[in-house]
C-alpha cells in the first residue's frame, strides 16, 4: 500500500519535472507565442481517425515558437466568425487562433480552416481543403505549415517526412535492420526495405522521390538507389571495399560518395545520367562523409588528414580545399544549412559526443546537446531544427533541438534501437 | 517557516526515492548490458597463443590461434601481442595458395558511422599488411568493414569499447 503510494506520487513528480523542464526549455529571448487551436466541429455521424486541431496544436508546440492553449481552459469551441468572440479569448492570453470545421458529402471530406488575429480581430488567412478519412493527419500537417508560415515567415516544415534506421536483436547471431519512413512528427512509420545485415547512411534526393543507402545484405558494402513510390531498387555501387556515405546534389543528377576502391577512403561523385566517376579528394588520410553545398559548387566532408577527424570543404571547380573547423579534436559528418550559413555537425568534448553548431560567418560554434553519444544530424528543409540519434540507457532513440539550442525534444520511439536520421526536403 | 521546512523535507525525501529509482534503473542496464555480452558473444573466441610450436601449414595447425584482434581508439596500428599469431596464419596462407580468407575490420561506437566504417577498413588493412609481408598474396584477402555496425558487446563503457574495436580473421 505505502509503495504504491510512493509510486504514485513519483509518477506525479516525473510528470512535473517534465512539464517544468519543457517550459524552460521554451524560455528564451524571444517569448513564444500563444495561440488557440479549437477542436474542429464535425457534422458527420461516424467520428474521425484523427482529430486535426491536435496534430496542428502538436505541430505548432513541437516548433518551440508556440505556446499552445490547452483544451481544458477554453471557454467555448467556436467554428466560424460568428461565434467567435475575440474578448474572451483575448481575456484568455491568446493571441492567434485557429478555427475549422469539417463537413461530408458523398464520401468525401471538406475540412475549412481559419486563422485570426485576437488582438487585431482579424482573419489572417483560410482556406478549404479536399480531404478523405485516411489523410487528415496530412491535412493537419499542411494547416501547421500555412499558420507556421503565416506568423513566422518562415515555410513550415511538418508535411515533410524523415527516414531513419531501426536495429534489433532477435538471437545471438540474428539482427534485423529496417529502413523507415515516417510522416515528420514520427507518427505513421513504414518498413520500406529489411535486412539481416546492417543499413546506413540514408539520403533523400532532392525532390524526395528517391532515397540512396548503404547496405550490407550481400554480405559486403554497396551503395543502392531506392525509389519510394515503386519500391523499385537498383545497385549503384559495389565495388572493393568501402562503399558509403551518398549524398544526393542539390540538382539531383549527381551522387557524392566514398570510395576505397584505389585503397583509401576517397570521395567520389557519381554521374548518375553518364554513369561517370570522378574521383574528387587525392589524400593518404580518410576523407569520407561529403555533403553538398546548398549551390552544389562546394562538398563539404571528414578528413583526419590533419592529424583528428575535421570538417574540410572542398570547390569543385578548382578543388581548392578549406579547413572548416578548429574548434576540438573530433568534428564530422557536417551538414549545412539551406542557407550555406551554418554548419551542424558531430563535435567531440570531454570524451562526449554532442552536436554542435558552426556559424561559419562568424566562427562561433555552439554545443546544443548534453547527452553524450549524439550523432547522425539532419537539419530540416527550413532550417529550424536539427533531428539526431542519441542514446537513452542501451537503447538508440531519435532526438530534435533547434538550430539556437532553445527547443528540444524526443520523438516517440518505436521498437529496437533508432539511429540514422535523415529528414527529407520539400516536396 | 515550518511549511517550508515540511516542503524541504518533503523534497529530500522525494529526491531520496528519487535516486533510489534512479540506481535501481542504473543496476538494470548493467545486468542488460553484461546478458546483452554473453548473448552476443560470437561463435570465434580468442585463443591465448602460449607456445611457439605453431609452425604447421595444414588448417589443424591454424585451428587454435588467435583469430580476434584488438585495436586502441581512433588507432589502426597492430598491437605487439598479434604478431605472432598472424605470422602463423600467415605461414599457412603462404604454404597453401588456394586458402582464402576475410578480415572483418570493426570499430566502437564512438565517432560518427561513416568515419568508423572507414576505420574499420583501416585496421583490416593493418591485419592484411602484416599477412602480405610474411608472404601471403593478396588475392587470398578480403577485406569488409563494418565499422560499428557489428558489435560483439552491447555497453557504453571502455571495457566494451575495447572488445568491438577488432579485427575478425575468417577463412
Amino acid at each position: 500500500m505505502q509503495r504504491s503510494f510512493i509510486c504514485l506520487f513519483l509518477c506525479f513528480f516525473s510528470l512535473f519535472a517534465r512539464a517544468e523542464l519543457t517550459v524552460e526549455i521554451t524560455q528564451g529571448v524571444d517569448e513564444p507565442t500563444p495561440i488557440a487551436v479549437v477542436p474542429f466541429a464535425w457534422s458527420g455521424n461516424q467520428a474521425l481517425p484523427d482529430d486535426i486541431a491536435k496534430v496542428v496544436g502538436d505541430d505548432l508546440y513541437r516548433s518551440g515558437m508556440f505556446k499552445v492553449m490547452p483544451r481544458d481552459n477554453m471557454l467555448s469551441f467556436p467554428s466560424d466568425r460568428s461565434s467567435l468572440y475575440f474578448r474572451d479569448w483575448r481575456i484568455s492570453g491568446s493571441e492567434f487562433i485557429v478555427i475549422g470545421r469539417i463537413s461530408e458529402s458523398e464520401g468525401q471530406l471538406n475540412v475549412g480552416f481559419e486563422l485570426y488575429d485576437i488582438l487585431k480581430e482579424e482573419r489572417i488567412l483560410g482556406e478549404d481543403i479536399k480531404a478523405n478519412r485516411d489523410n487528415l493527419r496530412a491535412v493537419g500537417h499542411y494547416i501547421s505549415d500555412k499558420v507556421f508560415e503565416a506568423l513566422t515567415g518562415v515555410r513550415g516544415a511538418f508535411s515533410t517526412r524523415i527516414v531513419y534506421v531501426t536495429a534489433k536483436q532477435l538471437a545471438p547471431s540474428n539482427h534485423r535492420y529496417r529502413l523507415m519512413l515516417a510522416d515528420s512528427d514520427g507518427h505513421n512509420p513504414r518498413t520500406i526495405l529489411e535486412s539481416k545485415e546492417p543499413i546506413l547512411s540514408p539520403a533523400w534526393s532532392q525532390d524526395a522521390s528517391k532515397l540512396a543507402y548503404v547496405s550490407f545484405e550481400s554480405g559486403r558494402p554497396a551503395v543502392y538507389i531506392q525509389y519510394l513510390a515503386t519500391g523499385k531498387r537498383e545497385k549503384v555501387q559495389s565495388f572493393r571495399g568501402l562503399n558509403g556515405a551518398p549524398a544526393w546534389s542539390p540538382d539531383g543528377k549527381k551522387l557524392a560518395l566514398v570510395l576505397s576502391k584505389d585503397g583509401n577512403p576517397e570521395v567520389y561523385v557519381l554521374d548518375l545520367q553518364q554513369r561517370r566517376l570522378t574521383r574528387i579528394t587525392h589524400h593518404f588520410g580518410i576523407d569520407t562523409e561529403p555533403s553538398w553545398s546548398p549551390d552544389g559548387q562546394s562538398l563539404i566532408f571528414t578528413s583526419d588528414r590533419g592529424g583528428q577527424p575535421q570538417i574540410y570543404s572542398i570547390y569543385l571547380p578548382t578543388r581548392d580545399v578549406t579547413r572548416l573547423t578548429f574548434e576540438g579534436q573530433y568534428n564530422a559528418r557536417g551538414r549545412l544549412t539551406q542557407d550555406g550559413r551554418f554548419l551542424a555537425m558531430v563535435h567531440q568534448n570531454n570524451g562526449s559526443f554532442h552536436i554542435a553548431v558552426q556559424d561559419l560567418r562568424t566562427g562561433r560554434v555552439d554545443l546544443l546537446t548534453e547527452t553524450f553519444m549524439d550523432e547522425s544530424p539532419t537539419i530540416a528543409p527550413n532550417g529550424s531544427i536539427i533531428l539526431y540519434a542519441t542514446q537513452e540507457g542501451i537503447r538508440g532513440v531519435l532526438a530534435a533541438v533547434s538550430l539556437d539550442g532553445r527547443v528540444k525534444f524526443r520523438l516517440p520511439s518505436s521498437d529496437g534501437d533508432v539511429r540514422e536520421p535523415a529528414w527529407s526536403p520539400f516536396r | 517557516m515550518r511549511t517550508m521546512n515540511i516542503g524541504k523535507a518533503t523534497a529530500l525525501a522525494l529526491t531520496v526515492v528519487w535516486a533510489a529509482g534512479c540506481s535501481t534503473t542504473n543496476t538494470t542496464d548493467t545486468d542488460t548490458m553484461g546478458g546483452g555480452a554473453t548473448t552476443t558473444a560470437p561463435t570465434t573466441t580468442t585463443q591465448p597463443v602460449t607456445d611457439s610450436s605453431m609452425s604447421g601449414t595444414s588448417m589443424a595447425d591454424v585451428k587454435n590461434l588467435a583469430t580476434i584482434f584488438y585495436f586502441d581508439f581512433d588507432q589502426t596500428q597492430v598491437k605487439a601481442e598479434a604478431v605472432a599469431a598472424l605470422r602463423a596464419h600467415a605461414k599457412y596462407l603462404a604454404a597453401n595458395p588456394s586458402a582464402t580468407v576475410v578480415l572483418e575490420g570493426h570499430a566502437d561506437e564512438r565517432g560518427t558511422r561513416e568515419y568508423n566504417m572507414a576505420l574499420g577498413e583501416r585496421r583490416a588493412q593493418a591485419i592484411a599488411r602484416v599477412l602480405t609481408v610474411n608472404g601471403v598474396s593478396n588475392s587470398q584477402i578480403e577485406l569488409v568493414s563494418f565499422g560499428e555496425e557489428k558489435p560483439v558487446v552491447m555497453g557504453h563503457n571502455p571495457s566494451s569499447w575495447a572488445q568491438n574495436r577488432r579485427v575478425e580473421l575468417k577463412y
